[in-house]
């Protein structure tokens, strides 16, 4: 579904992306890791047009993406920082999505708000909320359209272990109707039972893809933090 | 595009600082209106309030705005819509909530004290001087990223076309003073909105006998209908040649 070729880019001295190739497809959930400032982000950017890289290019299922934007239709996107418009409530907000993005009647997956409770909280500010509950919004704003593919940019990071795992079990449930996710996080182990393959970035190059069954046969270890530390310590 | 601009304008709307701009118009233009007995004599005090309270208003709430919509336009990057629209819809949502305070702080003391020519012209160029330095405004918030520095450039931009570009007019004149300068001075005059604004009134308000013969100039040029067509073709182009290139620049803009 998603085909990257070559994807270079440089901010200043920084070379963010240095020749990455990545290829995805349907009903994977691919863990995208690596140190900090490997590009992890960078390189979702780029996938999601924020970014457009120097040279390079991405197709999403088959289209070019650069200077496109319906492709962005497919995609559900959860930022690392989620930055809302500070004096709406979250209603508003959620409202203002759906408002600019449906184009007639979709079928909205509405599973999440309620999963978090956050109806009860629909009214408040979006500067009154807590770090876990704008990553709350911004979950069920990626989940809300029934994308064909879902980025999580550190999805659990300041979530409770409640929503994390309500969060997890989600992602499980969209893997098994064939969706594509793409997943970076620091924390591993909240990894282990939902991604079938790994990437892992190091100073903005692809070090290696590969299907985490294969990685764990090569390692002799069964958890992903083992797995990715036997390799880290090999290397 | 509609929806955009819809939710630019309700956001824009229900914080504060738009309708204190109305009510600061709104007083000032009444109170002119009510301390001059002549109308023509309040005109003129008018006259100095758009030329430069409206374009220092604008331009700065303007580029503040925009750095404060970032969050907005972060979200809204990631979803299906173009990057050009985005900038569009949001920039005309500024120029109309410019140009409803325009029209009732301006528009409505006007219509009642003096609805003519002159004060329709006044009207006429606040909202084009709005809209002006609304898109100028756009410009220096998509290039540079800091606020500061975005808003020191806005800043700066005004006092050029306020100050600094009448200061070098000047001095042009003076170094060739032994030239006619008369045609120059058309083409100079198109180079600043403000300038045009400011001589477009000068020329309803029936004082263009005290500029000499470049007045008598302005009167021949900007008084035939070709002149009118040329000077409203010219602020057009001002409306939309910043704001069209900051549009193509945000097209390329890592977020």
């Amino acid at each position: 579904m998603i085909i990257a070729t070559n994807v270079n880019k440089r901010f200043g001295k920084l070379q963010a992306l240095d020749n990455v190739s990545l290829n995805c497809n349907k009903g994977q959930t691919i863990a995208l890791i690596g140190p900090n400032g490997s590009g992890k982000t960078t390189f979702i950017k780029c996938l999601l047009g924020m970014v457009i890289p120097d040279s390079g290019f991405i197709t999403v299922n088959n289209k070019n993406i650069s200077h496109d934007w319906h492709y962005r239709k497919q995609i559900g996107y959860m930022p690392q920082m989620s930055r809302f418009p500070e004096n709406m409530t979250i209603e508003q907000v959620i409202d203002m999505v759906k408002d600019i993005r449906s184009d007639a009647n979709e079928s909205m997956d509405e599973e999440l708000p309620e999963a978090f409770g956050l109806k009860a909280l629909y009214g408040k500010r979006m500067r009154t909320l807590s770090g876990g509950t704008r990553q709350k919004v911004s979950a069920c704003l990626a989940f809300l359209f029934n994308p064909d593919i879902l980025i999580l940019d550190e999805p659990t990071a300041g979530l409770d272990p409640v929503s994390s795992e309500i969060l997890k079990e989600k992602i499980i449930s969209e893997k098994s109707k064939g969706k594509l996710t793409l997943i970076t996080s620091h924390v591993l182990s909240d990894l282990d039972d939902l991604v079938t393959e790994v990437v892992y970035m190091q100073d903005g190059k692809l070090r290696f893809h590969s299907p985490l069954t294969k990685l764990q046969k090569e390692t002799g270890e069964e958890k992903l933090n083992k797995v990715i530390a036997r390799i880290m310590q090999n290397q | 595009m509609k929806k955009i601009i819809k939710y630019i304008l309700l956001d824009i709307l229900r914080n504060k600082i738009i309708i204190a701009y109305t009510l600061l118009l709104m007083v000032i233009s009444m109170s002119l209106f009510l301390l001059e007995d002549n109308a023509s004599k309040a005109m003129l005090g008018l006259l100095n309030i758009t030329i430069i309270i409206v374009p220092l208003v604008s331009i700065i709430f303007c580029t503040i705005y925009m750095y404060n919509a970032s969050e907005f336009i972060e979200l809204l990057i990631a979803q299906p819509i173009r990057r050009t629209k985005l900038l569009t819809g949001v920039y005309l949502g500024l120029v109309a909530s410019l140009f409803i305070a325009t029209l009732i702080g301006i528009g409505i003391p006007v219509f009642i004290y003096s609805p003519d020519t002159s004060g329709f012209t006044l009207l006429f160029t606040a909202i084009a001087l709005s809209t002006v330095f609304a898109s100028l405004a756009l410009l220096s918030a998509v290039m540079t990223r800091d606020k500061a520095k975005g808003i020191g450039l806005a800043l700066l931009l005004w006092f050029y076309f306020s100050f600094i570009y009448d200061g070098l007019v000047l001095m042009i004149l003076f170094q060739f003073a032994d030239y006619p300068m008369e045609k120059t001075m058309l083409a100079l005059s198109m180079l600043n909105p403000i300038d045009l604004g400011r001589i477009l009134l000068l020329l309803q308000l029936d004082i263009s006998a005290m500029m000499g013969f470049t007045g008598a100039l302005f009167r021949d040029f900007f008084g035939s209908s070709q002149g009118i067509i040329f000077a409203a073709g010219n602020i057009i182009l001002w409306m939309i040649l910043p704001a069209l290139l900051a549009i193509n620049k945000f097209k390329n803009k890592d977020l």
